[in-house]
């Protein structure tokens, strides 16, 4: 190879070397809360986001240009818990999630929004739980339903999105979904009637 | 959910009422297609307490995407991981641009 054609692919490597460090660190956040919330311990946390950032960065070749980087540094991130904190069983053991009816929350605790009339729906629920709450809630789902949930609710991927970085089919993204954001409902229920905010059954409309 | 509610337009509108709340999910995420989107959005204009509903679920998922994410990296990690990369970034080999001479592979 002359020499200009590998100096011109050492800047190329330079230059896909600065794209990742400028765009893809600009994710950790979101990479770390996810981690936090699969892994329920910081330094576990700590080491998948780190693992996660070498694996793509050595992998940055495999990475296309222009298409959804976050989702690819999501896949990674979702990859590297399974195969290698997984196992660590800190997480819930898997469990067939009860069966809980739709609209949980609003069931029971919809209709103190009306005595508290001038604050919007979204004041009232940000007093309701705590930041702990919420994501304790979260970390109590199994693993296939917590997953989902985060990658939709708190990150606001699509199902399509979710469907490639989990490598499922979307509907199974649709009904775990679906199952998770009930059995999610049903944890903050309880931790809202521990502090006295909530009935525990569904208020007659 | 009662179904026995008043509509603006004072018609009572049970069929589109369950088919809406059936939907709750696939509209708040936008996946339904145009058309289905667009009747469900009809009906929440029309009916005050599916509308209710649709908002509160709209809003507690605003919550818990907000809570979800509070705290910070720790800089630690981020200082940790840069020099980590850095440290690969060398070890590559490429060296700097228009600089040193390849080392042979």
């Amino acid at each position: 190879m002359s020499r200009s054609g590998v100096r011109f692919s050492s800047r190329a490597l330079m230059a896909d070397q600065a794209v990742f460090a400028d765009e893809a660190m600009e994710y950790m956040p979101q990479l770390y809360s996810a981690a936090l919330r699969m892994t329920r311990n910081a330094a576990d946390a700590e080491d998948l986001v780190q693992e996660t950032y070498l694996k793509a960065y050595r992998g940055f070749g495999g990475y296309e240009h222009g298409t959804n980087l976050r989702a690819w540094l999501f896949r990674i991130l979702t990859n590297t818990y399974i195969n290698s904190y997984r196992s660590k069983k800190r997480r819930p053991e898997e469990t067939e999630l009860d069966d809980v009816e739709d609209f949980y929350l609003y069931r029971r605790m919809g209709g103190l929004e009306a005595v508290r009339s001038n604050r919007s729906a979204e004041d009232e629920l940000m007093d309701w739980f705590t930041d702990s709450e919420v994501k304790e809630a979260l970390e109590q789902l199994p693993d296939q339903f917590q997953m989902v949930v985060l990658l939709s609710d708190v990150e606001g991927f699509s199902y399509k999105e979710i469907a490639e970085i989990l490598d499922v089919p979307i509907g199974t993204v649709m009904s775990r979904l679906h199952r998770g954001r009930k059995s999610l409902q049903k944890q903050l229920h309880n931790y809202a009637l521990e502090r006295g905010l909530a009935s525990a059954n569904p208020e007659s409309n | 959910m009662d179904q026995h509610h008043d509509n603006l337009d004072g018609t009572h509108q049970v069929p589109d009422c369950e088919a809406a709340l059936a939907e709750v999910y696939t509209y708040l995420d936008e996946e339904l297609t145009p058309v289905s989107q667009a009747a469900i959005l009809r009906h929440l204009e029309l009916c005050g307490p599916c509308f209710k509903a649709f908002d509160f679920e709209a809003e507690l998922r605003v919550v818990i995407a907000i809570k979800a994410q509070s705290g910070e990296v720790p800089e630690i990690l981020r200082v940790r991981i840069s020099e980590k990369i850095a440290l690969l970034r060398t070890e590559g080999g490429s060296g700097e641009v228009g600089g040193q001479p390849p080392t042979e592979a």
